[in-house]
């Protein structure tokens, strides 16, 4: 790859519009969903670590999330300052995580799934029923937001750049996670756990630590998201939210870069829109969830793209030697690839 | 003394009410090893038609049987137009159920307002039982009685009849099933009917107990959950078992943590997965 190779352009020039976004937007109503966006994606980046690279799909990192958030509000409530708050509820969250990955990795699949969803539940019962600890329903309010280097963030603009900072540095290495040779391990224990087994490879171990990895930046988009609101309630760990970030992960397309991020603004921006029509968002996410799985089970940015190799190869220049996938494998990005090898 | 005893009351009631519940779904997950994220839709649901066909007057056995009925319709079609077209694809099942479980939830509280309703306990199923010196409420009693007579009933039809048969082969192996002339597809509509059905009847059964409200669905989901991982998946027994076990912990541990209540139900499935994945019942999958 040259060093102006168009995918490094491309890159740049996003990462300028990005970084420009409070100048030309101007309005900080906008800025601010745009920094909503920017941190849900972080949350749809790191739950596409399991259910894009590892074949798992988990309903329940609303709970990693939260964890993060909440053990963070609880410390700053009782007068600690920002660095360790902040620090501890990356290192508590880490912890759940361990615990969460040691117990939804006695199954794989869709047993996967039905343990996350119950350790999810757990923690929305901690965070509801448990007023002692996390003052239940009426939540915890962070009252002021942390300022780096002695610059405020309480600004909509300066609170989107510094978001951006940590978007770009989760996004780079997720880039560098998914090219490594263990993103091409993981990958390998999703679609042939037993033959990466045979190769001496410890797949549960490849797991583990990817679990880690995804509970680390749920984590981090946990902390982003109390700054941001400055407030957290058991709503935050309700199924809804990690519904939704699935959501994000499977609408935009699972297992790619883009997916995710596209399908966090497309979650955002829809929520934010549809509110303000209607109140009835959870009927609206019900009603995108059926529309995704029956007309575009692998996602919009593969979907896509799908869609625009297919109309290259129309035109009369456009005859590439790549062999595509066959149409039969639409669904694979979804499901049966993953599904074939618990297969008995 | 008589603490003790009302707490083993209540959990012996609130065990049979899970069976309720968890037998459809142990139907639908254990053994057709459908992900079906609406089910805790299907005891609302169900619950709400049932409040609402009682407090029109009608009887409190035919409210439940007609709430039933309803659901098995719903759940049939669901499962012959929806869930049949993605066979085999787990994952696409898990969002397709749990986007209707939203709509449901939705609708749900359009319909029937945020506020919970507790229709009263039917007029001919109040009162206490006096047995060996002790008082036991009707209707707890009644609640057992329905969730063992449903146990016996689906034992007896999966382990020990033809239809229960063919199910089991449909199960085991589609292929072969269909190439000897068991109609898979069709038995499997009605075994998802049935597991709705069996939801609905449920939640009726528990709306002059638990009353209905909002957000009782992702509630009461979880346990259906833990009961079936607790239990075995696709046995019967250990669905039984479970829901007996889950009852015991709730009580006691409302009466003994409270703020803890609903978080002491996950212990055991926790305790099983890490001793005994396969579940109490489970048969160990080759």
């Amino acid at each position: 790859m040259s060093v102006a190779s168009p995918q490094r352009v491309g890159t740049a020039a996003a990462v300028l519009v990005l970084a420009s976004l409070p100048v030309w937007v101007g309005n900080s109503y906008y800025v601010n969903i745009a920094s909503q966006i920017l941190l849900w994606a972080i949350l749809a980046l790191a739950l596409n670590i399991l259910v894009g690279y590892a074949g798992l799909t988990s309903l329940g990192h609303a709970g990693l999330f939260a964890m993060a958030g909440y053990t963070a509000a609880m410390l700053l409530g009782a007068g600690h300052n920002h660095l360790v708050s902040d620090v501890v509820a990356i290192v508590v969250t880490l912890a759940t995580t361990a615990v969460f990955a040691v117990l939804a990795l006695r199954a794989t699949g869709i047993g996967f799934l039905m343990i996350t969803l119950a350790i999810g539940q757990i923690q929305w019962g901690i965070a509801y029923r448990w007023v002692g600890l996390t003052n239940g329903d009426n939540g915890i309010v962070v009252s002021t937001r942390p300022a780096p280097l002695s610059i405020s963030l309480a600004g909509a603009g300066a609170f989107y750049l510094a978001t951006l900072i940590v978007f770009l540095t989760a996004v780079a290495t997720m880039a560098v996670f998914a090219r490594s040779p263990f993103g091409a391990a993981l990958r390998g224990t999703r679609d042939q756990a037993r033959r990466m087994t045979a190769l001496g490879y410890n797949v549960w171990l490849i797991r583990f630590l990817a679990i880690l990895f995804s509970g680390f930046w749920s984590g981090v988009a946990g902390l982003l998201f109390i700054y941001y609101n400055q407030f957290i309630s058991p709503q935050v760990v309700s199924l809804t939210t990690s519904a939704e970030a699935l959501l994000m992960v499977i609408s935009g397309g699972s297992g790619t870069l883009m997916g995710p991020i596209v399908g966090a603004a497309i979650v955002v921006v829809m929520k934010n829109v549809a509110s303000a029509y209607i109140e009835r968002w959870n009927l609206v996410l019900g009603v995108i969830f059926i529309l995704i799985i029956s007309f575009m089970p692998e996602g919009l940015v593969p979907g896509s793209a799908r869609l625009c190799r297919a109309a290259w190869r129309r035109l009369p220049w456009g005859q590439s030697p790549t062999i595509d996938d066959p149409a039969g494998s639409m669904r694979g990005g979804l499901t049966s690839r993953r599904m074939r090898e618990h297969a008995p | 003394m008589t603490l003790w005893l009302t707490l083993a009351v209540n959990s012996i009631a609130l065990g049979g009410l899970l069976f309720l519940l968890s037998s459809g779904f142990s139907l639908i997950f254990g053994l057709m090893r459908i992900p079906n994220l609406m089910h805790g839709s299907f005891f609302m649901l169900g619950a709400y038609l049932g409040v609402t066909l009682l407090a029109k007057g009608v009887n409190f056995w035919l409210a439940a049987l007609a709430s039933a009925a309803a659901m098995a319709v719903i759940g049939g079609l669901i499962e012959r137009f929806l869930l049949r077209r993605l066979a085999g694809e787990q994952l696409a099942q898990v969002l397709l159920t749990l986007g209707f479980a939203f709509i449901v939830g939705d609708v749900c509280l359009m319909l029937w307002t945020g506020d919970p309703w507790q229709p009263a306990t039917p007029d001919h199923l109040r009162g206490v039982v006096k047995m060996a010196g002790l008082h036991f409420p009707l209707y707890r009693l009644v609640i057992v009685i329905v969730a063992v007579l449903i146990a016996v009933g689906l034992w007896l039809l999966i382990d020990w009849t033809r239809v229960g048969a063919m199910i089991r082969a449909g199960v085991d192996d589609p292929a072969i099933a269909r190439v000897v002339g068991i109609k898979v597809s069709r038995l499997f509509t009605l075994v998802f009917a049935l597991g709705a059905a069996l939801a609905a009847f449920g939640g009726v059964m528990g709306a002059p107990y638990l009353s209905v409200y909002p957000g009782l669905d992702f509630e009461i989901l979880p346990l259906a959950l833990i009961v079936v991982i607790l239990g075995g998946t696709g046995s019967l027994l250990g669905a039984l078992v479970g829901s007996f076990l889950i009852g015991a912990v709730y009580n006691f541990g409302q009466a003994m943590l409270p703020d803890l209540a609903y978080v002491i139900l996950f212990l055991p499935m926790l305790l099983i997965l890490v001793l005994r994945p396969q579940g109490l019942f489970g048969r160990v999958v080759s």
